[in-house]
């Protein structure tokens, strides 16, 4: 591989760590308060109200049925308003983003659903507030899960940042297709292949040792 | 003062969770709740903090009647309630220590204040050493203690236990047992628990009320309970921990409902309490009314510092002496109930035996 070839995947795999870097950030701030949200709004719960509830659930589900390629181009028009633009790396961004937080949603909803009832009636026993059962009782009863969680996004992010790079995205994905794919560059493909497989084993091994920290069960 | 008074539970699909429940815990006492599972005692419980509320009725904590309080005025009397739970309901990421501080961080105490109280506290259950450890590297017992501390912490008036030695050992059910009446003394704390276990109630509580299909049938002081139990239900229970079958050997005997042969001897059960199982009884019979008497079966138990004692007896002797030792026994403050009759032989072979 010529020097300008290193030099363009030195490039690629910036944007891509900067695309899933930017949409994992967001994900999870708005994904897991939403995952919490979906859980203690439902009936019966400490903060039980179905119209959060049922509008929330039937969002997330419509989102998370869409596959990611076809939201990608059906949200074109949507992109262009909030980066201003719909080609390039920031412009990925959107679209993973609204991806990723319904798909981490559901899985903190999962985990937090985990959550024995009878830690939070304690909590209740004890005069606390829905926000401070939240805070104190479930955020850090489902931190070794929700790590475990934010650790498949970065993976699936990962992922789908390829395909963004297809649509002029930029990224490991968009050097993989055109350079190894287009003009039979087997070599770019290779070392493009050796690098997201590096990440990814990078990712999985640094979550599951925060993860393993954290739990204490 | 804790009172509950008319409390009904219903909930869609199941009326009458509780009907009608009364009953009032005197400062300072153990009051036991006993009944099966599916009796109710669990959402009973969960009325005296409001964590179910009823459909009907008052809870009086302290002049204060909790169902009339708002949702921030609940909450801030929950934190003199403490409660324990069956299964501990402990932090799992969290220490022991950060376990007990929980109840301090809620009502905002500066640290310093919460290391001191905690400390206190641990030492009090017996932890001190385990501050740093989680749940997961504890036994059942040091588990429960830590739900204890965590319950005491904020200096409560009243603990709820919410079957709080069910899901442990024996063993460790006493010093459980022992470690709740000991903070019932030294902290002046209320407590009312529900269990399934009569072992619990004749430990530790001082009155107890039997719960059965939602419904109160019986309540009173422990003593009572266990010496002249009402309902079936309470016999069932006191029979848990104090038989009151006649041993199998003895119903091996042939005991006949009526005299049948003029030598047949009659047997007897006697049980007493308190001062009077400290009298000679057997011996009064065989002195002064010359009867043999032989002692089939005898057991004294403690409810907790009161002496309650069982005899199966049989009486052998004159007609006379022995219609007028049963006079005797009727008007003794001890419970009598003439068994059955056996053929003499048998009850003097016994009479060797024993």
């Amino acid at each position: 591989m010529s020097p300008a070839i290193w030099a363009l995947l030195l490039k690629s795999l910036g944007e891509t760590l900067y695309m899933v870097a930017v949409s994992t950030a967001i994900a999870a701030a708005v994904g897991i308060p939403l995952g919490i949200l979906l859980v203690v709004t439902e009936k019966g719960r400490i903060l039980a109200s179905p119209a959060v509830n049922k509008p929330l659930a039937v969002i997330v589900n419509t989102i998370r049925s869409i596959p990611f390629i076809i939201l990608m181009v059906a949200i074109i028009p949507l992109t262009r308003i909030i980066a201003g633009t719909s080609i390039g790396t920031t412009a990925a961004i959107v679209p993973l983003t609204i991806a990723a937080i319904p798909y981490t949603a559901r899985m903190v909803e999962t985990s937090i659903r985990e959550i024995p009832a009878g830690l939070v009636e304690a909590a209740e026993s004890m005069g606390a507030t829905p926000l401070q059962i939240i805070r104190k009782v479930l955020f850090p009863e489902a931190l070794p899960s929700i790590i475990e969680i934010m650790t498949v996004v970065i993976v699936t992010l990962i992922g789908s940042s390829a395909m963004a790079g297809t649509i002029g995205g930029g990224g490991l994905g968009d050097l993989a297709i055109r350079y190894g794919y287009q003009r039979f560059q087997a070599d770019v493909m290779l070392a493009t292949i050796i690098v997201l497989v590096v990440i990814v084993q990078a990712v999985q091994l640094t979550g599951n040792w925060f993860a393993r920290r954290a739990d204490k069960k | 003062m804790i009172e509950l008074k008319n409390i009904c539970k219903n909930y869609p699909g199941h009326e009458g969770a509780l009907k009608d429940v009364s009953f009032t815990v005197k400062d300072g006492e153990i009051f036991g709740i006993i009944g099966q599972s599916g009796a109710g005692k669990s959402t009973l419980i969960r009325c005296v903090n409001m964590l179910e509320p009823p459909t009907s009725g008052e809870v009086i904590i302290n002049g204060r009647d909790m169902t009339r309080l708002s949702s921030s005025g609940l909450r801030e009397e929950r934190k003199h309630i403490g409660m324990i739970f069956q299964h501990f309901n402990l932090l799992s990421n969290s220490t022991v220590y950060k376990n007990v501080a929980f109840p301090l961080e809620l009502a905002g105490i500066p640290k310093k204040e919460q290391k001191e109280r905690i400390d206190s506290i641990l030492n009090l259950v017996g932890l001190t050493d385990y501050a740093d450890k989680y749940p997961a590297q504890l036994s059942g017992g040091q588990k429960q203690r830590v739900g204890i501390a965590r319950a005491i912490v904020s200096n409560p008036s009243v603990l709820l236990s919410d079957e709080a030695t069910s899901a442990l050992d024996p063993e460790t059910v006493k010093s459980i047992l022992h470690l709740l009446k000991d903070i019932n003394r030294k902290l002046k704390l209320t407590i009312i628990l529900i269990t399934h276990q009569m072992e619990v109630i004749k430990e530790i509580a001082d009155r107890v009320a039997v719960i059965e299909n939602g419904r109160i049938i019986e309540q009173g002081s422990v003593v009572d309970l266990f010496t002249s139990p009402q309902t079936e239900t309470a016999k069932k229970f006191i029979g848990s921990v104090i038989s009151n079958d006649i041993p199998e050997a003895i119903a091996h005997m042939d005991i006949k409902k009526t005299k049948t042969a003029p030598d047949d001897t009659i047997v007897m059960r006697l049980s007493f309490r308190g001062e009077v199982a400290d009298e000679p009884i057997v011996a009064s019979l065989i002195r002064t009314y010359n009867l043999n008497v032989s002692i089939l079966y005898g057991n004294i138990d403690y409810i907790q510092n009161t002496p309650f004692g069982k005899l199966i007896v049989t009486l052998d002797g004159h007609d006379s002496n022995l219609t007028a030792a049963l006079r005797h026994l009727q008007e003794l403050p001890i419970e009598s109930e003439v068994i059955g009759y056996v053929s003499s032989h048998l009850g003097s072979a016994s009479e060797k035996l024993g």
